[in-house]
């Protein structure tokens, strides 16, 4: 009979962590990330090495003691965004590591970029620290929460109420609207008619005396495909046209419906979907939208 | 300089998993193979690498002393590091000229931690290991600073588990998808050398002895250390300026090269390293596969010095490099010349 195999499990820890001395230079660099500052240490060639070692690495010469306020802005030379993070991650949400050149040293520092998407990083993106409460800093490289994008665009809320009305011609189209019938109006003068119903012709400025009722038939001119939502439309991609209805010389726009957006074409032939007539008002929406006719298409 | 070559080279049959096997079990058939091989059964000094963090306990390499036979007491040591670094101690060891040979051995068991963890352990105690920054984190740095093109890094990955394939010592991974999804961006799973189990052993040999035991020994012609700064802020993250440095006080560019074996456990030091080491497009780099197809930690790096000798001992190469690496991002480089 064949056994299960002897597993057991271990960890090793250090309860409450191993305690290091820092020295004076890495210790120094530790004090400055308590109260919220960078620095560096300047080596004795001039170069700044952040964060701070005691010795030059290329020369291995002991580093000067001047310390240097760095950043605490600086430069993503280099990044690698991790998708999903560790535990011993900094950020428990997707985030980047950064090789993050601060403003006056010459060596680069490694830290976590917190930004919502990988396509936020590119060469050159400029960050900031993001310091942890200072109540919570003890002098931990971890002081620094992340670093983040310096602000360089920012969006402003905009608002104003007005109160509208849609004057004479309109509100008689779309009394007629309201009762199942498109109005227009014929210039005696061009010759054309124009829907919605107006009184001054676009063309030659002459005022329009003819009413004319219109059919709720037309042909579609030209249409879009639209693929961001919009409050008025049933679905995603909805398609909007133009619509000439017939005994028109101008289209009108219009919603299409009850057709697959990629099946919409010129040329073919719609007819208005109304609301049943109790729910109408005076208002555009009493027109649903425009659904084919089954109508062979037309040559516009 | 003394002469002294690779005569005897054994690695186990690596695993993706745990077979079960203590460290002196895992170790023990390839001590047998290298000691029937070369006709030794004592070593004028043996030297082993592991890492204690991989088994989680202080001194593991102490019970894997078992697997060689200790006693009447021998000349030993250890390296905490990859057993590359133990052959170095005993190419050292053997300059000294009293003793003619030495055996060299590493082991690793992936499968009891997490090594993407426990190559955290040898980050910095102060700026780099308390964020957490794990070892394919790093990596994706480096490669993320190399701009390497994402096709030329699959190519590495395919060709590397294609040749793992014909090796019966590596493990047998599928050709990469090529949507595999990132582990950490810019790297893919197949950029990443798998959790390996095993084991090799190496026996080197002085001037007479090494032409007694060998027909034709890989004679170790130059070998070279290297590291850089630590700090992974404080290098050129593209390049590998040590590596460049050990190649060249081993000599590698002062004959053609027939084939490289290179310490590669990501696609992207690969084309570091062939730029470092000034190998061109003629040379075969890891017809074993590589470490992309088997990477049992801590003997990996001996495997490439082992690989690189055995197509000089068979007579399919004349001259040869092994490479070898330790810390973050390439930071160490061991490179070692073989010549017929
Ligand atoms: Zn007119």
């Amino acid at each position: 009979m064949p056994s299960e195999p002897l597993v057991a499990e271990h960890a090793l820890e250090f309860p409450g962590g191993y305690t290091r001395t820092t020295g004076p230079v890495i210790g120094r660099f530790l004090t400055e990330l308590r109260d919220g500052r960078l620095v560096g240490v300047r080596t004795a060639d001039g170069r700044v090495l952040v964060p701070p070692l005691e010795y030059d690495p290329h020369t291995g010469e002991p580093v000067t003691g001047e310390f240097v306020p760095v950043g605490p802005a600086g430069t993503v030379r280099t990044w690698a965004w991790v998708e999903q993070p560790r535990p011993g991650h900094p950020l428990d949400r997707p985030f980047a590591w950064g090789l993050i050149d601060l403003d006056g040293a010459d060596t680069a520092l490694v830290h976590a970029v917190a930004v919502d998407d990988v396509k936020a990083l590119r060469p050159g993106l400029r960050v900031r620290p993001r310091w942890r409460p200072e109540t919570d800093r003890k002098g931990h490289i971890t002081d620094i929460a992340c670093f983040v994008p310096e602000v360089t665009t920012m969006v402003s809320p905009q608002r104003t109420e007005y109160r509208v009305r849609p004057g004479a011609s309109l509100l008689r189209f779309l009394e007629g609207v309201r009762d199942g019938v498109f109005l227009a109006g014929r210039c005696a003068t061009c010759d054309k008619v124009y829907v919605p119903y107006r009184t001054v012709c676009p063309s030659c400025g002459s005022r329009i005396e003819e009413q004319v009722e219109l059919p709720d038939t037309g042909t579609v001119t030209t249409f879009a495909i639209n693929n961001l939502p919009d409050p008025r439309a049933p679905e995603v991609p909805f398609v909007s046209a133009f619509i000439l209805l017939d005994g028109a010389d101008v289209p009108m726009i219009a919603l299409m419906g009850d057709v697959p957006a990629h099946e919409v074409r010129q040329g073919m032939r719609v007819r208005a979907v109304w609301v049943p007539p109790e729910e109408r008002t005076l208002s555009m929406s009493n027109i649903r939208w425009f659904a084919p006719t089954g109508e062979p298409d037309v040559t516009l | 300089m003394r002469e002294v070559a690779v005569v005897a080279f054994a690695q186990t049959r690596h695993t993706d998993h745990d077979e079960g096997l203590s460290e002196p079990e895992l170790i023990a058939p390839v001590i047998e193979e290298v000691k029937r091989v070369s006709g030794l059964s004592r070593f004028g000094f043996t030297c082993s690498g592991s890492c204690d963090y991989l088994a989680g306990a202080p001194f593991s390499f102490v019970s894997a002393l078992d697997a060689i036979g200790a006693w009447p007491p021998i000349s030993e040591s250890h390296v905490e590091m990859d057993a590359a670094w133990a052959l170095y101690e005993a190419w050292v060891r053997l300059q000294h000229g009293d003793v003619d040979s030495a055996l060299v051995y590493g082991f690793g068991k992936s499968s009891q931690t997490d090594v993407r963890e426990v190559m955290t352990l040898q980050l910095d105690p102060y700026y780099l290991a308390p964020l957490g920054l794990d070892q394919v984190s790093y990596a994706a740095l480096q490669a993320s600073a190399l701009g390497a093109p994402e096709a030329e890094l699959r190519e590495i990955a395919r060709r590397s588990r294609a040749d793992g394939r014909a090796n019966p010592y590596a493990l047998h991974l599928p050709d990469p998808t090529g949507d595999d999804p990132y582990q950490v961006r810019p790297l893919r799973s197949c950029d990443v050398a798998p959790p390996t189990d095993g084991a090799a052993a190496v026996v080197l040999a002085a001037g007479d002895l090494a032409t007694r035991i060998a027909e034709r020994p890989a004679w170790i012609t130059g070998i070279a250390h290297r590291a850089e700064p630590h700090y992974l802020g404080m290098r050129d993250l593209a390049r590998s300026a040590s590596a460049a440095d050990a190649g060249r006080a081993a000599g590698v560019g002062k004959g053609p090269v027939d084939v490289a074996e290179l310490h590669t456990q990501f696609s992207h030091e690969e084309i570091i390293l062939r730029d470092a080491l000034g190998l061109g497009p003629d040379v075969a780099v890891n017809p074993s596969g590589g470490p992309l197809a088997a990477n049992p930690v801590m003997a990996t790096g001996l495997i490439r010095v082992g690989e690189a000798a055995r197509r000089i001992m068979a007579g399919d190469a004349a001259r040869a490099v092994g490479h070898a690496t330790s810390g973050p991002c390439l930071q160490q480089n061991l490179v070692t010349v073989m010549e017929a």
